[in-house]
């Protein structure tokens, strides 16, 4: 029964064993979202935020609770980017499904495509470059999800990102023996870090993903299981897998692995400190090198 | 003998189980990766099945 209303439950909650009702765990859900934006000084009241959504469970939770958010706060404004990378049998799937979302929410929402941008979808870079296809995507989504945020005048650039994404993201990079990028997570990050980077946020931070498919399954979003072709074979997989069962096993592994985290982000942050800021010599973008990835990618697809 | 519906294989199943959890456990299933349905309502681990129910097991990771 749900602990507040003995009601039939919806989930019992893993890290605390609690069980609550559908309404329960929606006010649940959405009061511990406001306290995280509160905790981590996520959002200013005259804030535009950006919202990337790809049309999957994630991001039309976020977007509809920030855009919740808006309804109190006459300053906020809420917009959404898509970002089309060109994948078939997958993201046109989504991109309905955000589309279909955001009309009936009255968000404006806008849409990028990497055939557009760059010449060519993704199935066609993989081709012809024969890269690993969640490097380029990674990179190339990336760089366009900071350069329309900042045309459209986004003073944030929030992400569905939950507590599973980050707990896999510190265990690879722990795997990886990569700190630094390890330094560059964190509920909120890029703040201030270069002219024309815009700081993104992620307000699901401490909601898990089993959280965050029961909230957007009640409010009835899509909840379609529609799978990346390029997803199968990669090393966040297996990483997610080792964490699910290690969770499984030991309830509440996931959420140590992140306030232990949060412990020691301010110590990487010092360590790894970026004090020299470089713009991409082609596209002038903020980037850590001398020529942005994505320009590299850009390159030698057209030579 | 309750009917189930695995969406991520898009198959049904008849399965003999006396609960959720039972049921996830035969099916090799993690708990914690997994909304359950039960006649189109969402239901926890402890839910006691009966014999017409038809239950849809959906995974809560996206395939992105």
């Amino acid at each position: 029964m749900c602990k507040f209303c003995k009601t039939n439950p919806v989930i019992i909650l893993q890290n605390s064993s609690i069980s609550l009702c559908s309404s329960c765990f929606t006010k649940y859900f959405e009061k511990k979202v406001f306290k995280t934006i509160r905790k981590f000084k996520l959002i200013d009241k005259k804030d535009t935020i950006i919202v990337g959504v790809s049309g999957g469970k994630d991001s039309l939770t976020i977007l509809n609770i920030l855009a919740k958010l808006a309804e109190t706060k006459r300053d906020l404004k809420i917009k959404a980017i898509l970002i089309d990378e060109g994948i078939k049998n997958y993201r046109n799937i989504t991109i309905k499904d955000a589309q279909k979302f955001c009309k009936e929410k009255k968000i404006s929402l806008y849409i990028y495509s990497f055939k557009k941008e760059f010449g060519y979808t993704l199935d066609e870079m993989v081709k012809k470059l024969k890269l690993n296809p969640c490097i380029i995507c990674g990179i190339l989504r990336r760089y366009l999800l900071n350069k329309k945020s900042r045309l459209l005048g986004a003073k944030k650039l929030a992400t569905g990102h939950h507590l599973d994404d980050e707990s896999q993201s510190i265990l690879m990079n722990q795997f990886k023996n990569n700190l630094e990028l390890s330094a560059r997570l964190g509920p909120i990050t890029g703040v201030a870090r270069f002219k024309n980077f815009i700081p993104r946020i992620k307000p699901l931070y401490l909601l898990t993903e089993k959280e965050t498919a029961t909230y957007a399954f009640l409010k009835k979003f899509n909840h379609k299981y529609v799978e990346c072709p390029y997803s199968k074979d990669c090393f966040r997989n297996d990483i997610r897998d080792f964490l699910n069962d290690f969770e499984n096993k030991y309830p509440g592994s996931k959420h140590g692995l992140i306030f232990s985290f949060l412990s020691v982000l301010p110590l990487l942050k010092e360590k790894y400190k970026e004090e020299k800021v470089h713009y991409c010599k082609s596209c002038k973008e903020p980037c850590a090198k001398e020529i942005c990835n994505a320009c590299e990618i850009i390159k030698k697809l057209r030579s | 003998m309750p009917k189930v519906h695995l969406e991520k294989e898009n198959k049904t199943l008849n399965i003999q189980a006396r609960t959720i959890a039972e049921l996830l456990k035969k099916l090799k299933l993690n708990p914690t990766i997994y909304l359950v349905t039960v006649n189109g309502e969402l239901v926890t681990e402890n839910y006691k099945l009966k014999n017409k129910d038809k239950i849809k097991i959906l995974p809560v990771v996206s395939g992105g």
